[in-house]
């Protein structure tokens, strides 16, 4: 039996599948954050009914490619739990008698039921099962709230029979069903509404976002390099390096297998960027220069996610967005780009047009570099000065914006103006936030530590057959020509394709100067999205948006390049 | 105060309600209804931003933020001076 998890978006979907499941998906304050469908097993009941968790939706005429996905799984679906914002009632039982016109049997979780009382609503449940003839359970799925029952009433589903009826049919209906079922009391004005009304008002909302950004750095940058300061680096060189230094000894201090495991003695001693083993450098680099920043991003970043601010910077944006051929909501998918690139791509999905999509997704695998590039950013350059690193992030901002401006003008198509819903604020609920926070770290070592193993041991044997030698001779007049980097460097770019933290180490040991750092930075960050990114670009973009992402990327990275040269 | 007129959401001036009277149809417009907004609709304008930017609008329980071209297209009776 499949089972899906349908509404309006931001209602709960996700967090009520987690709960339902135990598996762990994204849930925030901020329609639009499921862009795929995730499947699952009831954890509560006996019998193994299967449980999807899909992308909401409006309408059942999709508008954008995630809402697409939610329509196509409804003919997959055996039962319909349609999840509803009870705070919302009127708006979700439109998409209700929608569904009821597909003739799936359906049942009703009246979800978010606790925010109800804060906004001065009640609704009568059971007058309204009664008035629609389907099961209608109140939930709250951050709590668990109403989760057995839920289950529990799955086999009282039902099909309602199909009355045909048009969309102003349906509105009344709603209107009548509502009439009977709310009432709303007045009452004054929260503070967190006033907080919302003010983080959308422009006077105030401008400061409020400089306010917010300023934080969100500070913070990051306080966790990151406390994390590191404080607890990794003395871990790895008071712990670690001893033992390293001992098994270098155990293995003749040099040798292929020395090599591969501890790397390359740098002045007699092994050193956990520059060294370049499997066991030094390929633990140094994800454990020790980036987790500690990916943990700290991911903190403040679904921090912001579940208080429900994102939407409103997509709106104070919008203005300045629109005149690079994309509309405010994009904004969302490049934030998340800062954490990994692949969900930001992926997450343009909730954008409308196809236009838009490829200039996100574009401007994303070009000018919004990942945490773990900006950790190693953060660490190697800033090691030179914190105005180096200011150069770096100045010029990817440049660039995000120059061609953002280009495509607008290159790029044919239609972009549609900015329309969404703005979420209230709320607390960010502390499960949530860790269960998130959990998944992107996991995630982000799941995906890293087997690539940089792998990558240090190809690097090692490439450089032992001398690879690199005749790749760096053929690439010498872009990389020394333009970029003014040693040929060396060459090896860090080809190793950008699999990593771009490893990439950035790499920059670390060839004695660079401080502009030459920083022209590195700008190039590796530019320069081809690393393989996963490419893989879900494509996928997304298919092979025409694919080749124009690339092409646009080539282009800006040797100009940009050339350009910083010649400046610093 | 029985005086009403009828301008578009993006003539309201900001804490300004209304009542939806008329919905221009045209790209995204379909989405607008079923978000909420519609004829008939009681609506209170939240704020607007700078040189034609995006309008907040209060409608039912849901707060929207609609670019001004679909703004111009959403007619509202208020009550007139
Ligand atoms: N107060 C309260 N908050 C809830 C409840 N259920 C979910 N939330 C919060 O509401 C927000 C939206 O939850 P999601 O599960 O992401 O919503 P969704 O329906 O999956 O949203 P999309 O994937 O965008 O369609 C999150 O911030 C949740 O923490 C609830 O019952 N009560
Ligand atoms: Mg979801």
């Amino acid at each position: 039996m499949k089972i899906l998890l349908v509404g309006n978006p931001n209602v709960g979907k996700s967090a009520f599948f987690s709960r339902l499941t135990g598996v762990r998906v994204i849930a925030s304050n901020y329609p639009g954050t499921t862009v795929g469908f995730t499947k699952g097993f009831l954890k509560i009941a006996d019998d193994a009914g299967e449980i999807i968790d899909v992308p909401g939706t409006y309408t059942l005429e999709p508008t954008c490619k995630a809402e697409e996905v939610a329509v196509e799984m409804l003919g997959e679906g055996d039962v319909i739990i349609n999840v509803l914002d009870a705070t919302n009632l009127e708006r979700n039982l439109f998409l209700t008698l929608q569904l009821v016109e597909k003739g799936i049997p359906m049942i009703i979780a009246l979800n978010m039921w606790d925010d109800t009382k804060h906004r001065g609503i009640s609704i009568d449940a059971e007058k309204l099962e009664e008035l629609l003839g389907i099961p209608v359970v109140p939930t709250v799925a951050v709590s668990g709230e109403g989760m057995k029952k839920v289950i529990d009433r799955i086999p009282e589903a039902r099909i309602l029979p199909l009355p045909g009826r048009t969309h102003p049919e349906m509105w009344a209906e709603v209107g009548r069903i509502v009439e009977q079922v709310q009432t709303v009391v007045h009452r004054h004005h929260t503070w967190r509404e006033r907080l919302g009304d003010a983080s959308i008002h422009p006077l105030t909302g401008i400061p409020i976002a400089a306010l917010v950004l300023l934080a969100s750095f500070t913070i990051v940058r306080f966790i990151g390099e406390g994390l590191i300061g404080f607890v990794f680096e003395p871990l790895f060189e008071k712990l670690w390096l001893p033992l390293m230094t001992d098994l270098s000894d155990a293995l003749g201090g040099s040798g292929f297998w020395h090599d591969v495991l501890v790397g390359e003695l740098i002045n007699g001693e092994l050193d956990l960027i520059e060294s370049f083993g499997m066991l030094t450098t390929g633990l140094f680099i994800p454990f020790g220069a980036v987790l500690p920043y990916v943990v700290a991003f991911y903190l403040v970043l679904g921090f912001l996610e579940d208080l429900g601010y994102l939407p409103r910077m997509a709106v104070l944006l919008d203005n300045l967005l629109h005149r690079m051929g994309i509309h405010g909501y994009s904004i969302i998918p490049t934030l998340l780009g800062m954490g990994c690139n692949v969900p930001g791509i992926l997450a343009t999905r909730i954008l409308e047009s196809k236009r838009e999509r490829f200039i996100v997704a574009t401007l994303i695998s070009i000018a919004v570099p990942c945490a773990a590039l900006q950790a190693m950013v953060i660490g190697l350059v800033g090691d030179e000065g914190i105005q180096y690193v200011a150069i770096v992030y100045g010029t990817l901002i440049v660039v995000w914006i120059v061609i953002g401006l280009i495509l607008n003008l290159i790029v044919k198509g239609f972009t549609p103006e900015l329309l969404i819903e703005i979420p209230p604020y709320r607390l960010p609920p502390l499960r949530i936030m860790a269960s998130k926070l959990w998944m992107r770290t996991i995630g982000f070592l799941r995906e890293a530590i087997p690539v940089l193993m792998a990558g240090i041991f190809v690097i090692t044997v490439l450089y032992a057959l001398n690879v690199f030698d005749r790749l760096a001779n053929a690439a010498k007049p872009v990389v020394s020509g333009l970029f003014g980097l040693p040929e060396d460097a060459t090896a860090a770019i080809v190793i950008g394709f699999l990593r771009k933290d490893m990439a950035i180490g790499m920059l670390g040991g060839l004695d660079l100067t401080s502009g030459q750092l920083v022209v590195g930075s700008v190039v590796l960050a530019m320069f081809f999205p690393c393989i996963a990114s490419f893989v879900v670009l494509g996928k997304e973009l298919g092979l025409k948006g694919l080749m124009g992402s690339i092409i646009v990327m080539l282009v800006a990275t040797l100009v940009v390049g050339s350009l910083l040269n010649l400046i610093l | 105060m029985t005086d009403r007129k009828q301008i578009t959401i993006a003539q309201m001036e900001a804490g300004q309600s209304g009542r939806v009277v008329n919905i221009d149809s045209g790209r995204g417009m379909k989405r607008v209804e079923a978000m909420g907004l519609r004829p008939g609709k009681r609506v209170t304008k939240i704020s607007g931003m700078f040189m034609r930017g995006p309008i907040t609008i209060k409608v039912g329980g849901t707060q929207l933020a609609l670019g001004f071209g679909m703004a111009q297209k959403v007619m509202v009776e208020v009550a007139g001076k």
